[in-house]
């Protein structure tokens, strides 16, 4: 019974999904195509880079990124691919059960023959799928940008990887958090508001534990958890960090499933 | 074995009251009919059933399972009709009602389509173009459409205009004769007595009666109205008289007691005219709740 649940979910977020690659598609593409002349002009970029305040470079994570490199670009430009993944997948994760409430249409989904398990089994996968899909678009436009625009240059393969991979991790952060989060609160009226405010929200401490330096607030913001930055400079994940976010998601989704097996789905009024 | 058996069901919600000590039975068949204010509990009750909220303490069988344990399985025979009906608005009806069917693991097509044309419903059109009354269709065919064995309707007829509420009640009574056990929550006792051989009358979240409609009916009082001509209406005075009020030389009351003293009573007068009627449940209900 989760397929029926997953085919319909899958269906009702194509759309999205659709706007949220064509977007994706068109930052990174116009992003890559600036490349060539940040690459060719590295002296004047080091130059120009100097004369910025510190805590403005390292806002945008950019103290240690060297913009003439594929992947010091690349690792910068994906701030923004970032940001715009955690929103998606904070709206999915909001919406994932909240709509059947705020839609009023819980009653007719939840009186079917199915389990609340399977129900928000059912959801979780579909959702999943879609991150998938617009994570492998992002994929496989930032291999068509650098086919189009790195001109030869050589990069290292494992890093550029390991920053793809870091973004479905981030995606799936931000979808357990929203869930739990939109199952913890009595009632979630519109996901946007919701999914921007964390989106951002853990952005902006990522940018302030960078500017404050010693304040360790990258524990609890998984753009600071799977920074760039740091997967460029040790062609590695920051492993502690890693298990800290994966535990987070966990937990987040083990409690979703608690939370909305005990949930009362209260009358329409 | 009971379709329906609830024993000492409670539910609050928080420290709001939903029901308390909620007990009662519904075997296979029977049309139950469950009237009560808004408000009193009858909402809370079937939606115990179909755990779509859980108790705070007490137990419901439905099928002879407990509904806390054993969900999904006991929807699969029950439909259900709420008193507001919601669905996916960007949907068509046709995909709606194929996406309710595909729940039930058999095919529903047949059935879809006699509902709807029975319903008169327009398959085609897009939820969020509908009426609130032909919404209200779309979940009548949504709750029949798979067969079920218990119906739980909870305030049905509510946006149904006349026409389509006798046809939504000939629909039930045949699935009745089918022997579709079916619980019917109302508030609009007119459509209760109709339909319904028993009933439960909720008050506050606690049941304050249990009983078939025709004893409900007998044991209770009777509406008596004298008219007595040409004279003044000698007051009748017996213990069991309420509710007196005298217009034009027509004395009528509510009576109960022994009816073999009334009628003497009436029999020493110079009667006109004399009815002796059974109360509507109407006016039993107010009784209740006065």
């Amino acid at each position: 019974m989760s397929a029926t649940i997953f085919i319909h979910e899958f269906r009702a977020r194509l759309r999205s999904v659709i706007i949220w690659s064509v977007s994706l598609i068109g930052l990174v593409i116009f992003f890559f195509s600036l490349f060539p002349t940040f690459a060719d002009q590295a002296a004047m970029l080091t130059e120009a880079m100097a004369n910025f305040p510190p805590a403005l470079l390292e806002a945008f994570g950019m103290n240690n990124t060297d913009l003439s490199t594929l992947l010091g670009y690349f690792s910068f430009l994906l701030v923004f691919v970032e940001l715009c993944l955690a929103i998606q997948a904070g709206n999915y994760g909001f919406g994932l059960v909240s709509i059947e409430e705020t839609e009023l249409t819980a009653d007719f989904l939840l009186s079917k023959p199915v389990s609340r398990v399977q129900l928000i089994t059912g959801k979780l996968l579909a959702a999943l799928c879609s991150l998938l899909v617009t994570d492998l678009v992002v994929y496989v436009s930032t291999f068509i940008s650098i086919g189009l625009f790195n001109g030869g240059r050589a990069y290292d393969m494992t890093t550029l990887v390991l920053l793809l991979v870091s973004l479905l991790i981030l995606q799936l952060f931000f979808l357990g958090v929203g869930l739990v989060i939109s199952l913890m609160v009595k009632r979630v009226r519109s996901v946007t508001p919701y999914s921007l405010a964390l989106g951002f929200g853990m952005y902006v401490l990522a940018a302030f534990s960078g500017m404050l330096g010693d304040v360790k607030l990258e524990y609890i913001t998984p753009f600071k958890q799977l920074d760039p930055a740091y997967i460029v400079e040790n062609v590695a994940y920051n492993t502690p960090l890693l298990l800290l976010n994966v535990s987070v998601t966990l937990i987040a989704i083990g409690a979703s499933y608690w939370l909305y097996i005990r949930r009362d789905i209260h009358e329409v009024s | 074995m009971s379709i329906i058996e609830v024993s000492n069901l409670t539910k609050y919600y928080g420290k709001s009251r939903g029901i308390v000590d909620v007990s009662f039975k519904e075997e296979e068949g029977e049309i139950f009919g469950f009237i009560g204010p808004n408000g009193a509990g009858k909402s809370t009750t079937i939606r115990l059933l179909l755990s779509l909220i859980h108790p705070t303490s007490g137990s419901a069988k439905v099928f002879g399972k407990d509904v806390t344990t054993h969900g999904p399985e006991i929807r699969r025979d029950i439909g259900y009709l709420p008193s507001e009906v919601f669905y996916y608005e960007g949907m068509k009806v046709i995909d709606l009602l194929k996406y309710s069917a595909s729940f039930y693991g058999k095919d529903c097509t047949e059935r879809l389509h006699e509902l709807s044309e029975y319903m008169e419903l327009e398959l085609n059109r897009r939820i969020s173009d509908l009426s609130y009354g032909n919404k209200k269709k779309v979940g009548i065919v949504q709750g029949l459409l798979h067969s079920p064995k218990l119906l739980l309707l909870d305030e049905p007829t509510s946006g149904l205009d006349p026409l389509m509420q006798r046809k939504f009640f000939d629909l039930i009574r045949k699935e009745n004769a089918r022997g579709v056990t079916i619980f019917f929550s109302s508030h609009i006792l007119g459509e209760v007595q109709r339909l319904c051989t028993r009933v439960g009358i909720i008050r506050e979240g606690r049941i304050v009666e249990i009983s078939d409609i025709r004893s409900l009916q007998k044991n209770n009082y009777k509406k008596v109205s004298v008219t007595v001509e040409g004279q003044k209406p000698a007051a009748i005075n017996l213990p069991g008289v309420t509710n007196v009020q005298a217009e034009n030389g027509t004395q009528s009351f509510f009576f109960k007691g022994d009816i073999n003293a009334l009628l003497q009573k009436i029999g020493g007068l110079q009667v006109a005219d004399v009815t002796i009627e059974e109360p509507t449940l109407e006016e039993i209900f107010m009784h209740y709740y006065e």
